[in-house]
This record gives C-alpha cells, sequence and structure tokens, in this order.
C-alpha cells in the first residue's frame, strides 16, 4: 500500500473517530502492534542480586533492534506518576525478539526500586528506541573494561553478544577471534557485584580476562593502580562506564597518557532544589527570579509574553514544559524537578510555581 | 435569593476575618491529604473510565450498524448516550480542569485533551476554568449565571426577553452542546456590540465551525453511512441524535444542579476586591450545590454532583470528591454554614423553578392574587411593551409593594 493512499485511509478513519484518532481504540487491543507508540510488555523479572533485577521486556513492533552496548529509555507509571529513566540493554539481539534491561535500586532511586521490587510480569511501559554510541567497533581489537557497580550492564550487554552462553557453556564463535578483552569490574563487595557469575564464567572459558575490584577486600580503586593490573593498557582502547568520579578520573588519566577512552554515564547529578534561580527560554532569553515569585509573573516582568489565566492555579491556562531544572509549588512547597535524558520535559504551572533553581521553559 | 451582601440576615455575617482565615486553612489541609495520597489507584480509576468510555462507543457503534432492528437501536443508542455523557463529564471535564496532569500522561493531559462537544477544549478551559471558577457567582462577572439568556438571580435586572425564559431554557438543554460553544465564543456580546469582523473573533469562530463540522460529520454523516449496508442510514442517524440530546438533557440538567438552586448565594462585583483565599473559598461553599445520590449517579455527572468539593478543589481528582465530602461538610456545620444539597429530582425543579419564577419581574408573583390579576397582568405587559422609564417605575413599585406585604404578614405573624 502506497504512503498516499494509507495517510487517505488514516484520515478518513479519523472522521469516524474524531476527536479521538483510530489508535486510540486500536490500542485497546493491540498496544504492541506496528503503527503504534513503542511499548512493551514486561514478561520476566529476573533477580540478579538483593537490589538487582534483570527485566525481560517484549518491545512492540516497531522496535528497530539495538547494537550491545546500547541503552534504551523506559517509560513507567510509579505511584500513578510517569517517570523516564534510561538503562542498558544487558542483551544482544535475541532470537525471541525479547529485550533486557537490567537495572539496580540504586539509594532514593523511585524508579530503580520500583523496577527492582515491585515491577510484576504484564506490566506495560513504554519505550524509545534503543540509542547510544557507546558499542564496540565490529572489526575487533584490544580492549579495556572499566565498570562500577552498574556501569557493568551496557558491557555485560557486548560480552554476551560477543561470547554466547549456552548449555554447554560460554561460547567463542569465531567472529570473535579478534578480540581481546580486559575487564576491571569495581564492586563494593563480592555479593553487591551483578552478573559476577556471568563474569566469571567468560573468565573461566578464557572468554575475557577478569580483574575484579572489591572495595571491602581491596580499598578503593585508585586509577593510577591501573597500569600494573593492566600491563598492556597502552596498546588498549579503554571503554569506561560508572559513576561520575572514576569516569572523571579516568578522562584525566588517560589525557595524561594519550590513551583512548570512551565513556557512558547514565545517572546526572542530582539537583539540589534552592531558592530562586535563572529562568531561561526556549528563545535564549533568560532571567534571574527569586523564590517567592510565580515564573509568570517574574516572565511578563522581564516582557516574556506568557500564556496565562486567572493565576490562582485553578485554570491550567499557564501550563508549560520545563525541559530541565527545578520549581517549587508556591501553595504548598512541593518541589519538582525535570532532569533531560532522565524525566523528559515535565508540564508545570508557571503562575504557581517559582524557581527552585535553574530552569529552562519550553516556550 | 438576592446578593449575599444585600440581605438582611447575610448568612456569613457571623463569621470574623479570622474565623475565615483558619477555614480557609482546614481546607488546604483537605486539599493537602488528598495531593500527599494521589496515586497509583487514582491513575487506574481514569484509565478505567477512559477504557471503558471506548469500549463502550466502539461496541454501540457496531450494534448502531444493525440499527434498522428495533432492539439495535434501542441498546445503540442507550449505549451511545452513556458513552458520550462519560466523555463530556467524568472524563473530558476532569481532564480539562488538570485534575489528572500530575500524572505526566501526555494522553491524559489538560494541555492535549480534547472530547466530543461542540465547543473546542481551548475556548472551554478558558471560559470555564479560568472565568467561572475564578468568578463564581459573582453578578456581573459570573456569566454561568444564566449563561447571557437566562435570569437566574433577583440581582440580574429582568427585561421582557425574560418573559420567554422557560421556553429558551428548554432549548438550551436539548442543543446544549451548541449552547456552550456559542456561550465560550462570547457570541450574544459580540453580536450586540458588533464586533463580528474582530480577528481574534473571527479565529476562534472559525475553530468552533471546524469543530462542530468534524463531530456533525462523524455523528450524521461517516456513521450512517457505514450502516447503509444494513438499510441502517436513517436508523443510525436518529440514534446519534438521540445520543446527543440524551447527552446534552443530562449534562444540562446536571450543571443547573450546580449553582442554580434555591439556596445557592450569589455576590456582589464590588465584593470581590482584595478578596482573600479564606474568602474565596467561602464564596466557592455557598455559591455551590450538591446532588446526593448513588456511586452511579457521581460517575455520571462526572462527580460534578460533588459540586461544592468541585468548586473548592477544581483540580482534585473528581474520584476523592466522594471521600472529602463528609469531612467538607463537617467544616460547614462547624462554621455554620448551610451546605446545600438534595437528590436529583429536587434539585432540578429547584433549578426549574427558579428559572421560571425570575422569567417574571422581581416582586410580580408574590405581589399577584385573584383580585388584582388584572391590574398586575396590565403592568406586566406595560412593562414588556413601554421603554425602561416606565419598566424601573413599574419595577420600584412592585418591589415596594412585596416589601409591605411581606411587612405586614411578619407583623400579622407576631400578632
Amino acid at each position: 500500500m502506497t504512503s498516499a493512499l494509507r495517510s487517505r485511509l488514516v484520515r478518513l478513519a479519523e472522521t469516524a473517530t474524531t476527536p479521538l484518532v483510530p489508535a486510540d481504540f486500536l490500542d485497546l487491543f493491540a498496544p504492541l502492534r506496528a503503527g503504534a507508540d513503542l511499548r512493551g510488555r514486561i514478561e520476566q523479572v529476573i533477580p540478579e542480586t538483593r537490589d538487582a533485577a534483570t527485566l525481560v521486556i517484549r518491545p512492540g513492533a516497531d522496535w528497530a533492534g539495538h547494537v550491545p552496548g546500547q541503552y534504551l529509555r523506559i517509560g513507567i507509571d510509579v505511584d500513578g506518576v510517569r517517570q523516564w529513566r534510561a538503562y542498558s540493554l544487558t542483551h544482544g539481539p535475541r532470537p525471541d525478539g525479547r529485550i533486557a534491561i537490567t537495572v539496580k535500586a540504586v539509594p532514593d532511586g523511585l524508579v530503580s526500586h520500583h523496577l527492582v521490587h515491585r515491577t510484576r510480569p504484564g506490566t506495560m511501559v513504554h519505550l524509545e528506541q534503543a540509542a547510544g554510541e557507546f558499542v564496540l567497533p565490529p572489526q575487533g581489537g584490544r580492549f579495556l573494561f572499566v565498570t562500577a557497580g552498574s556501569g557493568i550492564t551496557p558491557v555485560i550487554g557486548m560480552l554476551r553478544n560477543l561470547f554466547p552462553s549456552t548449555d554447554e557453556g560460554v561460547l567463542r564463535p569465531n567472529r570473535t577471534t579478534h578480540h581481546d578483552v580486559v575487564v576491571v569490574h569495581v564492586a563494593p563487595s563480592r555479593p553487591d557485584s551483578i552478573f559476577l557469575r556471568d563474569l566469571e564464567a567468560l573468565a573461566e572459558a578464557g572468554a575475557i580476562r577478569l580483574v575484579p575490584r572489591y572495595d571491602d577486600q581491596h580499598g578503593l580503586l585508585d586509577v593510577e593502580e591501573l597500569p600494573a593490573m593492566v600491563p598492556d593498557l597502552a596498546e588498549r582502547t579503554t571503554f569506561a562506564c560508572g559513576p561520575a568520579g572514576l569516569l572523571d578520573a579516568l578522562t584525566h588519566f588517560h589525557e595524561d597518557k594519550g590513551l583512548e577512552l570512551f565513556t557512558e554515564q547514565f545517572r546526572t547529578t542530582r539537583v539540589e532544589a534552592g531558592e530562586g534561580g535563572t529562568v531561561t527560554f526556549a528563545d535564549g532569553r533568560t532571567l534571574e527570579a527569586d523564590g517567592s515569585t510565580p515564573i509568570l509573573d517574574a516572565a511578563e516582568d522581564a516582557g516574556v509574553l506568557m500564556p496565562s489565566g486567572c493565576r490562582m492555579g485553578i485554570c491550567f491556562g499557564c501550563v508549560l514544559p520545563m525541559k530541565e531544572g527545578t520549581v517549587r509549588d508556591l501553595r504548598n512547597g512541593e518541589v519538582t524537578t525535570a532532569i533531560p535524558g532522565e524525566s523528559g520535559a515535565i508540564k508545570i504551572q508557571t503562575c504557581i510555581s517559582a524557581a527552585a533553581g535553574a530552569c529552562h521553559i519550553d516556550h | 435569593m438576592t446578593v449575599i451582601q444585600k440581605k438582611a440576615d447575610n448568612p456569613i455575617a457571623h463569621l470574623t476575618p479570622e474565623d475565615i482565615e483558619q477555614l480557609g486553612m482546614e481546607l488546604d489541609a483537605i486539599r493537602q491529604d488528598v495531593i500527599d495520597s494521589r496515586g497509583a489507584d487514582d491513575a487506574a480509576y481514569i484509565r478505567r473510565m477512559i477504557k471503558t468510555q471506548r469500549g463502550l462507543e466502539l461496541g454501540s457503534r457496531a450494534v448502531l450498524l444493525f440499527s434498522a432492528f428495533p432492539p439495535a437501536w434501542v441498546v445503540g443508542t442507550a449505549g451511545l448516550s452513556v458513552a458520550k455523557i462519560l466523555d463530556n463529564m467524568e472524563i473530558g471535564h476532569n481532564i480539562l480542569h488538570g485534575q489528572w496532569d500530575w500524572m505526566r500522561d501526555p494522553k491524559i493531559h489538560s494541555t492535549t485533551w480534547e472530547w466530543d462537544m461542540a465547543s473546542p477544549a481551548e475556548q472551554w478551559k478558558h471560559s470555564h476554568n479560568q472565568v467561572h471558577h475564578t468568578y463564581t457567582n459573582v453578578i456581573g462577572k459570573d456569566n454561568d449565571l444564566g449563561y447571557g439568556i437566562m435570569r437566574v438571580d433577583e440581582d440580574q435586572r429582568w427585561s421582557p426577553f425574560h418573559l420567554g425564559q422557560p421556553v429558551w431554557c428548554f432549548i438550551n438543554a436539548v442543543f446544549f452542546e451548541y449552547g456552550i460553544a456559542a456561550y465560550d465564543l462570547d457570541l450574544g456580546a459580540v453580536v450586540k456590540k458588533k464586533q463580528t469582523k474582530d480577528p481574534e473573533f473571527r479565529r476562534r469562530a472559525k475553530e468552533v465551525v471546524a469543530k462542530i463540522r468534524k463531530q456533525a460529520t462523524k455523528d450524521y454523516v461517516v456513521h450512517p453511512l457505514l450502516s447503509l449496508p444494513t438499510g441502517s442510514f436513517l436508523p443510525t442517524l436518529a440514534a446519534n441524535f438521540t445520543a446527543n440530546v440524551v447527552r446534552n438533557l443530562w449534562s444540562n440538567s446536571i450543571i443547573l444542579c450546580g449553582h442554580f438552586p434555591e439556596g445557592v448565594e450569589t455576590f456582589e462585583k464590588r465584593s470581590i476586591d482584595g478578596e482573600t483565599k479564606g474568602e474565596w473559598y467561602v464564596r466557592q461553599m455557598l455559591g455551590s450545590a450538591n446532588i446526593s445520590g448513588s456511586k452511579a449517579l457521581h460517575v455520571m455527572s462526572g462527580n460534578l454532583s460533588h459540586q461544592v468539593e468541585h468548586h473548592l478543589f477544581p483540580d482534585l481528582p473528581s474520584n476523592r470528591y466522594a471521600e472529602i465530602a463528609p469531612k467538607v461538610q463537617a467544616l460547614f456545620e462547624k462554621y455554620d454554614l448551610t451546605y446545600c444539597s438534595r437528590p436529583l429530582v429536587p434539585q432540578v425543579y429547584s433549578a426549574w423553578h427558579k428559572v421560571v419564577r425570575l422569567s417574571l419581574p422581581n416582586g410580580w408573583l408574590a405581589t399577584t392574587n385573584r383580585k388584582n390579576l388584572p391590574s398586575q397582568l396590565k403592568t406586566l405587559w406595560a412593562m414588556s411593551t413601554k421603554g425602561p422609564k416606565v419598566r424601573r417605575a413599574a419595577q420600584a413599585r412592585l418591589t415596594q409593594l412585596a416589601k409591605r406585604q411581606e411587612a405586614g404578614k411578619q407583623v400579622g405573624a407576631a400578632a
């Protein structure tokens, strides 16, 4: 069917469903069909450690596939509120078309705790297509992976894809003859280490060389120790994933030595809500707003033409997306934070919200 | 009824400014309790409601494909009527109030929702959320008091046009969605002021026409055509028309009950200058009326049966109004205020009674008896046909007469 004919048919169907669209009805029966918004159904929740679990998800028909090492953004309702987070895909493409992410419950992690401890099979989630540049060159090479905590997740996806684990043990297919991999994996302790058994199996099979580092046994890792652990460091390309502190240290270290480094980081630094801040608009205009003036008033005082209504918080005429930043509801002090790549834009009522830090309003 | 400020026994005279602020804080606490406990169950509620509505609409329209068969017509029409009522009341009205924005679901959000109604959501949000909910029951500010075509308060000036208002009110009820669309456009005032060429008005009128065309094409062309193969074109057309009228009559009845029944208070324009949050709350409390009844009634009315709670907290999820109603009612009692609540039929009757009563000049009915009927009719005739000067003079006489009669009655009662 040509796309012109198709779009004409859709328009015709819309005349029968307006103000809804045909998809609103089709979603009742087939939420994972081709053409639907990308969603997935959680089919399995597999515990990995006491605070980590792997979620096996059947994605919608329009899932475009991924390269090991990439991540996906997943939207899930926690206590009724839609939350978006990014997680690495921890498998290569699977024959059954399922995808898997492994989530570690981080302290104060609303979403990660929900996914690890409270998610039941059958739950529908919202997805975005896989993204990310943290992938291995297909022709192979000599690599060093430095992973810390849940930083193992994109790496395990790559390793599992390179060296599939079967009933006969870990396979080392021919296409991997040019891959030479060392993994330096850092974890607080051995039992807290996600995928440790997988890593150890890979090491036993000779697929990788594993250098485990447990804070409780070896003390905190100092990147200056790396050359001792990996003598041929200079011949390797480093892929690192972990907390910001480790990545910063590695970046300095590699820059100093002129070595190649790719990094991936998921958890953005937490925003502490303050009093007032700068408000930036889509056209680049920026203004200072204090913590007690509604953003609507501050913006209008600065000459920004704003959509608005009654200024009492009841008419919803002033709702705008906040792409990034933190605001405080002047009625009850409640703080709302938008983090790019995590929460997405959050729609806020500018008439009752004051800046509680730097905010970007999409207007 | 007259504006609260002019009443001999003002029902809020006993409240000190401190009382009113305290009352406001107690209401804020009720609101905060709900906000703190909003969660997965509430989200599931609105999703279930939307799913039910869509399933019901789809099923009913499927049945109507065979509406030449009379039982199919009855079942399909009933189902479609209920589906349209749910779409308008519990789903559309409440989503457009932002009651579900906290879920951050872009599909169930006040900024994206559109409903099966002649009035585009964007325009309705302005006239309803912004104007009506801010200026509730303030004469001259809240156009919802009579929608500009009816007189529902003594303080709205009588004109001969109002003699026919029971008829206008009925016609408005039958074609309510178009009435609302015209109302949101402020059509009456724009025509009166000859501002129909104003570009902003033109743009908005265009939106309304486009919306009406879409909704009417769906109900009166596309679905009848789809049922043509079974010879059901006309029955389907009739079914859609019937469902729209049923929905209109129902939503009109519910909405009349919100602010029109006897016992709700209205307010003077200047009384809201510098109004505090507490005073705003009190105005919402006394300016609204509830309908008591079953759970089904609450759902079918979009929980506007809890009009008092809705007007206090228009952005709280509708499914929670029933739960906070006893707490709100307890506050009415604590502060010695009247919680206006009756079952549906008495409440609709009360609203209609007022529409009929106020179709006549103030005091006319009260001062008319069998003996003076001819002279009273003459007065009414003069008020209806002569100029405003005559009308004002006659009105003054009627008011005075009614006052004297009232005083006489009181003297009689005392004796």
